[in-house]
């Protein structure tokens, strides 16, 4: 019976072509554009680091003073000041804890031919390898003893290491940074999470790598350039040190509720103290958001993208409602075949399972050129000079779900009009000439 | 007229219901994926106030250490004005469009509350003209103003420094209704006395809201390692004179990297890549939507007209010419557009309301609706004309020979 469906459905089609493309069109473009963009966005809130973020935590203390002007309407975006990231370090009180900000520096290749070239690292403390399960080739991070003594050690990216000392081992080699010699204790496997979730979260958190990282403390000390956000109301002169500037990312690791919830007490213990001195005058309490749910406020995905979401889903929606009232108005037309079937003994539920199959062969089609143009749309968002634009591919995963939209778009176009159509009444039809 | 129309549309309740939904939400979304546009255009627009088409800039980075910045600069400078071609030149800490940006909140009273946060910009004498900006009121620094070259300058400088030139945006934020020239503002501890006003100048990292305007030049020089030359020229000379000032500046001084080098219209252009694939995106969305919608009502009228076949051919048999035919058939699609229009203006508003929640866009003015419902009702006539005038043609003797489809 079924094979016979589709044989009806397949002449019918055939027999108003122009019609039949373009509702397949309609559903194929949608389809595309919807799964274009549902792929990005998955991919873009995928979890940067798969089994440790459930257990990695940013604290969030907003010392600014209290609003005025524009400052007022920013929201804390978790930076913290020098004073209150030592604090937290030397407490240890999480699991790990590493204090962190961006930088740059001059690298002078060790070969004085070459020239030297600019490059952006991290300036971070010793927990921020072993808690991110940064992944070494060679070596290790440095210690906190080494953290406290300032030493002049460097952890390396694969891809700063081959432009340096190419195939050649980079361990226990010394590199120029800017003005100062530091010695390469670690090398790591070309680790870049995506997104660079433990970096100020901006408009370019996708795509870049850090290509070297040195104790902060150090950094500190050599007045190595810093990058990124410094926001100060107030310095005395030294921004760094100062507890009126807000610049470092601070992240902990805490193993369990148990340990967030007695950090997130630590916090709060810590604001009152410092209250007690006149900082923190905003009345907010600590926080402490997962990594996640700290993506997801700070925005990681840009407000573009899930506009041109929204866009496809609208577009995908009125080309759905086109096909229904295509679908309705051509199943109505044949009320005449219809009729005769009923008369002739066919029950509601053939009727329904005959224009079912074909409209579930106009949603298929359009699946199929839906799944083709989506992954035209994932070409054209790599070809974007956007971070995440290299990361716009299919899995398996959003592959099924294009899958799933397309049979269940077409279902949904073909549920009204061939519900419809089996309501047409064999004898009033058989009356009319 | 209208009577027959609405009889038969409600023997097609369903049909009608769904193409008045498909109407409404295709002009809700075109009215807001217009304004859209249009408000990334006026972005991408926004005059910066520099001479654009003369501009070329390169980033230097000074390794010496310990480095003299200062001298540094001077002698640099020195060698690209030298260049054939080069009007003017000077070393700056930041440009509209560039990538860093430092601001520093502003107060009218000494340790009174900041107003809002200007956008600084420091720069060797005569950076002013050399970027080509206008000047409307007042003058360019002394040099006297200039900090002394043995003291901080940029953040730390902000404290001593006495003068600065703003933008009319700024003044007239700052000190409404009244010349701003001669008043005194504290962007820092210290009183600092505006000395000039310039037409236009972008801060360095504009967006959509208000306040891209709000910038000021100090007396301060560049006194980082890093440092932007800019150099201003006729526009056909750019490449020539950017490749000309990276061989100057590599041989005057081994020990530095040279990078970024630039014209201003390739700045302007890389900052705005994002927006202008937004806009080809939305120009694509509002041109599918129209394009479905006009496919589906052509799609539908085909159907009615060849379902009414014997109906037409009865009207034209009891007189009725062709005229009157296709008139029928563009009334009921007017009517149709236009209850979609209806709801669609509700849904738009709704939609807007939306977009203002979550994407800061402003309220959307007046004259989008109508003109997405010209547009509509446009293409819905023009989408049925070619079914009307295939029902217009239907001879009279179709009232017997057709039977009902």
């Amino acid at each position: 019976m079924f094979a016979y469906y589709l044989e009806l459905a397949l002449r019918s089609l055939t027999r108003s072509r122009a019609l039949t493309a373009l509702m397949v069109l309609a559903i194929g473009l949608g389809i595309g554009a919807s799964m274009t963009m549902l792929t990005v966005l998955h991919v873009m809130s995928g979890d940067p680091l798969p089994g440790r973020s459930g257990s990695l935590y940013v604290p969030l203390l907003d010392a600014r003073p209290l609003g005025h002007g524009r400052h007022a309407e920013a929201p804390p975006n978790g930076d913290l000041a020098w004073p209150d990231a030592l604090a937290l370090l030397r407490a240890r009180r999480a699991a790990r804890q590493a204090a962190m900000a961006g930088g740059g520096a001059p690298v002078r290749p060790p070969q004085g031919a070459r020239l030297p070239f600019f490059e952006s690292g991290r300036y971070v403390t010793a927990d921020f390898f072993p808690m991110f399960g940064a992944p070494f080739r060679a070596g290790a991070g440095w210690s906190a003893q080494d953290d406290d003594a300032r030493a002049r050690v460097v952890v390396l990216n694969a891809g700063l290491a081959a432009r340096l000392f190419g195939d050649a081992p980079a361990l226990g080699r010394s590199v120029r940074l800017k003005n100062t010699d530091f010695r390469v204790v670690g090398v790591l496997d070309d680790w870049h999470p995506q997104p660079l979730f433990y970096a100020p979260v901006d408009e370019s958190v996708f795509g870049r790598a850090d290509q070297f990282f040195l104790p902060l403390q150090t950094a500190l000390d050599l007045k190595m350039d810093f990058q990124g956000r410094l926001s100060c109301w107030g310095s005395e002169g030294d921004q760094r040190g100062s507890g009126q500037c807000a610049w470092l990312q601070f992240w902990v690791q805490l193993d369990g509720p148990a340990q967030a919830g007695a950090y997130r007490r630590f916090l709060q213990d810590y604001l009152g103290e410092q209250r007690a001195h006149g900082r923190f005058p905003r009345p907010q309490a600590a926080a402490l958001y997962g990594l996640m749910d700290w993506l997801d406020l700070q925005g990681a995905v840009p407000g573009d993208l899930r506009l041109q979401l929204w866009l496809a889903l609208g577009f995908l929606f009125v080309c759905m409602v086109n096909i229904v009232a295509l679908l309705l108005a051509k199943f109505l037309r044949r009320s005449g075949e219809i009729s005769v079937r009923r008369a002739l003994g066919a029950r509601r539920r053939d009727i329904f399972l005959q224009f079912g199959v074909e409209s579930a062969v106009v949603g298929l089609a359009g699946g199929a050129l839906g799944l083709a143009l989506a992954e035209l749309g994932l070409w054209s968002v790599r070809q974007r000079p956007d971070g995440y634009a290299q990361l716009a591919r299919m899995d398996p995963s959003m592959l099924l779900a294009t899958f799933a939209l397309a049979v269940g778009a077409s279902v949904l176009a073909g549920l009204l009009p061939s519900w419809r159509a089996c309501r047409v009444a064999p004898a009033l039809q058989l009356k009319t000439p | 007229m209208l009577r027959p129309i609405l009889a038969t549309l409600t023997r097609h309740r369903l049909t009608v219901l769904l193409l008045v939904l498909q109407v409404a939400f295709t002009c809700a979304i075109v009215c807001n994926v217009a304004f859209m546009i249009v408000q990334r255009t006026a972005l991408m627009r926004l005059p910066s106030g520099l001479a654009e088409d003369e501009l070329v800039a390169i980033e230097s980075i000074d390794l010496a250490e310990p480095g003299q910045p200062l001298a540094r600069h001077e002698a640099d400078l020195a060698a690209l004005r030298a260049i054939p071609g080069v009007s003017a030149a000077a070393a700056v800490d930041a440009l509209p469009f560039g990538r860093g940006e430092w601001g520093n909140g502003i107060a009218t009273a000494p340790g009174g509350e900041a107003m809002l946060t200007a956008a600084a910009f420091d720069g060797t004498p005569g950076e002013r003209a050399a970027l080509g900006l206008k000047l409307v009121e007042g003058r360019d620094f002394l040099p006297g103003e200039y900090l002394p070259l043995d003291s901080a300058h940029g953040w730390s400088g902000i404290d001593r420094v006495p003068a600065a030139i703003v933008t009319r945006a700024l003044a007239a934020r700052l000190f409404p209704g009244q010349s701003a020239l001669g008043r005194t503002v504290y962007p820092g501890d210290g009183p600092v006395r505006i000395v000039g006003v310039v037409e236009h100048l972008l801060r360095p990292r504009p967006r959509e809201r208000d306040g891209n305007e709000y910038a000021m030049l100090f007396p301060m020089l560049p006194d980082d390692a890093q440092v932007i030359y800019v150099l201003r020229t006729a526009p056909a000379q750019r490449e020539r004179v950017l490749a000309r000032a990276a061989e100057v500046l590599a041989a005057l001084d081994h020990d530095r990297i040279l990078r970024r080098p630039t014209t201003f219209a390739q700045m302007r252009e890389a900052y705005f890549r994002r927006d202008r694939t937004m806009i080809g995106l939305l120009l694509a969305a509002a041109g599918g939507l129209l394009l479905v919608t006009a496919l589906g009502i052509a799609g539908l009228a085909s159907f009615w007209v060849q379902q009414r076949r014997r109906t037409i051919g009865v009207r034209r048999a009891l007189g009725a010419t062709r005229g009157d035919i296709l008139r029928y058939f563009q009334a009921e699609n007017f009517l149709i557009v236009g209850f979609g229009i209806a709801l669609g203006a509700v849904l738009c508003y709704a939609l807007n309301a939306l977009l203002m929640l979550h994407y800061e866009l402003p309220r959307l003015p007046p004259p989008y609706l109508p003109a997405g419902a010209a547009l509509l009702w446009l293409l819905g006539q023009g989408a049925v004309l070619g079914p009307a005038l295939r029902a217009a043609a239907v001879p009279p003797v179709a009232a017997i020979r057709d039977g009902a489809r």
